[in-house]
């Protein structure tokens, strides 16, 4: 499948769908509302069947936090970009474990250094930083740290 | 010590958790493996639910080599951060270096070289092999056999010579520059491969004559630790994990990048899904990449090592990824730009991560002896993990 055919075949089954062509790959943005039921459809429609997710981030923004999720498919190999624009002051958002399981380890790995609650997840804890950092978080960019950072 | 977690305030009971299968009168029984013990290959901390001998939960705890690499790439410039990405995961830091090299090109539109692209290839398959190798030698000892690590280690030492001599260190080379590659090859450089070739050859064979075809070891291996091909797409494993269960995801095959769709190589599938399937695809993976060798090391292109390019590298707003194969699985590489000298957000999708989350799925109802043949056939590198 070509980009182009994901284009058209995205507008017909999700029409509310925000997509962006400018980079690589196509990218679709959604509310945080709607990001579950989306996210359902992307996996389990016959025709677009991404059931391969290779990357799960967070990008701060300042402003308001991003998820960034990467997938592909198996069948067809175009991979797909879903954003979800977050607040940045109680970032919620529902999790995919259930549906992608390599999820949940990068779930927990967002939650720890951005601060992103995901609601109904299975096991939510630290995974990487030690006891006590609950509540700071890492990767934003306002984190600061006299003591384990080294500014270059 | 180890963080409090619900599994663990249940098994202070003593009545058995799920009823069932548990062994009569015999409470769970929480054991700590690491943070160091030889069989995690570095500091990777395994906290086991068992009942009896059998396992009923891994938790995986990482972390205690994290060195937050993401947030460092971000104080870090366009030429800088590659360097880092050696210390990530180590084994395999060509082909760190290459992914990041790639996505910087990609942003930039740099055109390479196309000697350059071929020592890439080369650098990239010589480290393939130093890895497995390593591998090979470490699963041995985990499995009980001490003699393939010396066996591994002899031929690896060649490799590292090899490296040593046109990248001038042993192990995290940092080779790969934007735009080709830091200095042109050794004088000695082919004339040395081709030593190597010529030996590895008839060491790979002693190898499967110590393990491939040993009954103590296929007795180890077989029906351990299987997962199905769902599973391994599920948990976003890659590389010879999900390869061993069939399933097709070479990144060198499906998104070939530098050389790769101009050579003769086969992508090896194995279906059985268990550890020794995951040993068989890395063992016939040796000899591809001795194949790929052998076609590329007299073919080396004249002409330029490196294309020119700016002093300052300045992404482009906007985001890029790139993916290429490590050793271990599908690395990739996710920046996005403001349009400054440094990355706004670095994320490094490592493949160790996913590997290691299909541990648990992997061990449950196993017993302990077999998690060490299934952390043995995942091949760990912890600092990929943690990043």
């Amino acid at each position: 499948m070509t980009k182009e055919e994901l284009k058209n075949k995205l507008t017909e089954i999700i029409p509310t769908a925000t997509l962006d062509e400018s980079s690589e790959w196509l990218s679709m943005t959604v509310a945080a509302d709607k990001f579950l039921s989306n996210a359902e459809i992307i996996r389990n429609h016959p025709d677009l069947n991404f059931d391969y997710m290779f990357s799960l981030t967070c990008i701060d923004w300042k402003t308001n936090l991003q998820m960034v999720y990467h997938f592909t498919s198996t069948a067809h190999r175009q991979p797909l970009v879903m954003k979800v624009e977050l607040n940045r002051t109680s970032p919620e958002i529902e999790t995919v474990s259930h549906i992608w399981r390599t999820a949940e380890f990068h779930e927990r790995e967002v939650y720890e250094l951005f601060g992103v609650n995901f609601l109904n997840h299975p096991d939510l804890r630290l995974l990487i930083l030690p006891d006590g950092w609950e509540g700071k978080n890492p990767l934003r960019k306002d984190f600061e740290d006299a003591v384990n950072m080294i500014k270059l | 010590m180890y963080r409090q977690t619900e599994i663990l305030q249940d098994a202070t009971q003593v009545s058995p958790l799920n009823g069932g299968g548990d062994l009569e009168g015999a409470g769970d029984l929480i054991i700590n493996v690491g943070p160091q013990h030889p069989s995690t290959h570095g500091v990777l901390h395994l906290v086991i639910t068992l009942n009896g001998e059998t396992i009923k939960k891994v938790e995986p705890h990482l972390g205690y080599i994290h060195r937050s690499i993401e947030k460092m790439c971000e104080s870090l410039t366009f030429r800088q951060f590659i360097y880092v990405t050696s210390k990530m995961d180590y084994l395999s830091s060509h082909i760190n270096n290459h992914g990041c090299c790639l996505c910087v090109e990609k942003g930039l539109q740099i055109e390479v070289p196309e000697r350059a692209q071929v020592i890439r290839v080369l650098m990239d398959e010589l480290t393939r092999l130093a890895s497995h190798q390593l591998w090979w030698g470490a699963l041995g000892m985990d499995v009980g056999a001490l003699t393939p690590f010396f066996h591994a280690f002899r031929e690896r030492e060649l490799i590292n010579d090899i490296f040593e001599e046109t990248c001038g260190t042993r192990l995290t080379m940092n080779y790969m520059v934007p735009g080709g590659v830091m200095a042109d090859l050794h004088p000695n450089f082919q004339r040395r491969v081709h030593e190597f070739i010529k030996q590895f050859k008839l060491k790979i064979d002693e190898y499967d004559e110590l393990l491939t075809d040993n009954i103590i070891f296929k007795n180890r291996m077989q029906g351990v630790g299987v997962l199905s091909a769902a599973d391994a797409v599920s948990y976003g494993c890659t590389g010879p994990v999900a390869r061993g269960s069939n399933v097709v995801c070479d990144i060198r095959k499906l998104y070939p990048y530098e050389v790769y769709n101009k050579l003769q190589f086969d992508e090896v599938i194995e279906t059985g899904g268990d550890c020794y399937a995951r040993y068989m695809v890395r063992m016939k993976e040796m000899r591809q990449s001795l194949s790929i060798i052998e076609q590329l090391i007299d073919q080396v292109p004249e002409g330029e090592f490196q294309a020119k390019t700016k002093a300052v590298l300045k992404l482009p707003k906007g985001e890029y990824y790139s993916r290429v194969e490590t050793a271990r699985g599908e690395f990739g590489v996710y920046i996005v730009s403001e349009g400054g000298t440094t990355p706004y957000r670095i994320k490094f999708r490592s493949p160790g991560f996913s590997n290691l989350s299909a541990l648990d799925h992997m061990a449950r109802g196993g017993k302990i002896g077999d998690l060490i043949a299934i952390m043995g056939s995942l091949d760990l590198v912890i600092p990929d993990i943690d990043r």
